[in-house]
């Protein structure tokens, strides 16, 4: 199952400690996360379900290229790493 | 008389108390969210609550709300924009596109005396909301929104056209009147269902001659209202002070740029809740500065309608000075008597006597952003 981790900059505005939950996109594997989490989906995601504008969502390191539906596929053993841009903030 | 202020600040939200301990009777007495971008705050004098509006950058704006005085805080929801019809898409004046998303909040403001729990929030991209739940949920005021007037906007400090003041009228709260920069005042008579641009009078320095007495164009800095005369309100324009006397039918420029001197220029103001024709302005050398004049810190305030001001600088740096004031960092409180005003540069003043003589309280702070007695 993937295996999601937060920047430590987020931790101190919402824990967001690491999970392994199901899915097999960006956005079910976040949506699990959320699920449990509501109050961090609003730090990750626009009020549409977009990737914030200065925040990047990594599948092994590579960037994801849907940014908007978060369709990327997310295979079961991936690790889902999601982090603020060195820009804006 | 408050004893009590806010000073929402680049780096966190402090409450200063007149505690009478120093030489200088107030002083810091809490910190809270320290390290982050506090850009409104809101002490709620119905119930006790204050807000605080924070941003975040990478993480979005984010709202919270405190029922033990700043003790603790929870993180209460903010406004969200309704999706986009598919396939619309709407530019502003410079053809930039407007997202249908939450950018930022600007304006945050209790309702009526009789309406417990309402909320007003002003926002950029230009969207009001309003919460009747103490801002547990929030709903666009479409009517506003979906104006095709609002298509005339134009950013002004921002990039995107935003709603900085809200004004409730204290004898019938379903009267609002909203600053928008740059986009006028607005006001509803049916709490939010239908509105008029009313800034007739008002006209812009800066615009091609055809627009400059366009009321939806005007680069409204502040509006604030006057609490025992609602019919008398105040605006810190772009260049220059307005007043209306007839709830916003019409509106007189009362600049007067050389009883104004240094300059007619700033971002905030206040009205004295009982004495209509009482107002103060932070004044500054006028946009491509932006900067205290001669490097004088000063406050001009008016007891006549506009007709004359006196320039205030007793108690505030007259040597090299370069604080601005922006638009919500003056603030008075219920008595009259006693305002405060915050800087760029992080000074903070308080005077208990209309503004004859300033104290200062700190001029140390992170960069000032809002002022607010509680």
């Amino acid at each position: 199952m993937p295996h999601v981790v937060f920047t430590d900059n987020i931790q101190r505005h919402v824990a967001c400690p690491p999970s392994t939950v199901g899915g097999g996109t960006v956005r079910e594997v976040l949506d699990e996360v959320f699920s449990t989490n509501e109050r961090a989906r609003g730090y990750v995601l626009d009020e549409h379900g977009a990737v914030r504008k200065h925040m990047i969502v990594f599948i092994n390191g590579a960037m994801i290229r849907d940014r908007q539906s978060l369709s990327d596929p997310v295979l079961p053993d991936a690790e889902v790493y999601v982090m603020q841009a060195l820009s804006g903030g | 008389m408050s004893d009590r202020l806010l000073a929402a600040t680049r780096k966190g939200l402090f409450l200063i108390e007149r505690t009478g301990r120093k030489s200088v009777p107030w002083e810091i007495t809490r910190t809270s969210f320290l390290a982050e971008h506090v850009i409104i705050t809101l002490p709620d004098r119905r119930d006790g609550s204050i807000y605080a509006s924070l941003y975040h950058g990478h993480f979005g704006s984010k709202l919270h709300r405190s029922t033990d005085q700043g003790n603790t805080w929870i993180e209460i929801a903010v406004p969200t924009y309704p999706k986009q019809p598919e396939g619309e898409v709407q530019k502003d004046m410079w053809g930039r596109t407007i997202e249908w998303k939450l950018d930022r909040i600007w304006a945050l403001e209790a309702g009526g005396r009789d309406e417990p729990g309402v909320l007003w929030c002003g926002t950029l991209p230009g969207g009001l909301f309003k919460s009747t739940d103490h801002g547990s949920s929030w709903s666009l005021v479409e009517a506003l929104w979906n104006d095709p007037r609002r298509m005339e906007w134009m950013g002004g400090g921002a990039d995107l056209p935003g709603i900085h003041s809200v004004c409730v009228d204290p004898r019938d709260s379903r009267r609002v009147t909203i600053g928008v920069s740059c986009g006028g005042v607005w006001v509803t008579n049916d709490g939010g269902a239908t509105w008029n641009c009313q800034a007739d009078g008002i006209w812009s320095a800066y615009t091609p001659p055809e627009q400059k007495e366009n009321p939806n164009v005007q680069d409204v800095h502040r509006v604030v209202q006057c609490q025992s005369n609602p019919d008398a309100l105040w605006a810190q324009h772009h260049n220059g002070i307005f007043r209306s006397t007839d709830r916003c039918a019409s509106w007189q420029d009362v600049s007067h740029l050389k009883s104004l001197s240094p300059t007619s220029f700033g971002f905030a103001v206040a009205v004295h809740p009982g004495e209509a024709n009482t107002a103060w302005f932070v004044p500054g050398v006028k946009d491509e500065h932006r900067l205290p004049a001669d490097g004088k810190v000063v406050v001009a305030r008016t007891r006549d309608g506009g007709a004359t001001y006196d320039i205030l600088r007793n108690g505030l740096p007259q040597d090299h000075a370069y604080d601005l004031t922006y638009r919500h960092g003056l603030d008075i409180d219920e008595s009259g008597d006693r305002l405060a005003f915050g800087s760029t540069t992080g000074s903070l003043w308080v005077t208990e006597d209309q503004g004859d003589s300033w104290q200062t309280v700190s001029q140390h702070l992170p960069p000032i952003y809002c002022v607010r007695f509680v």
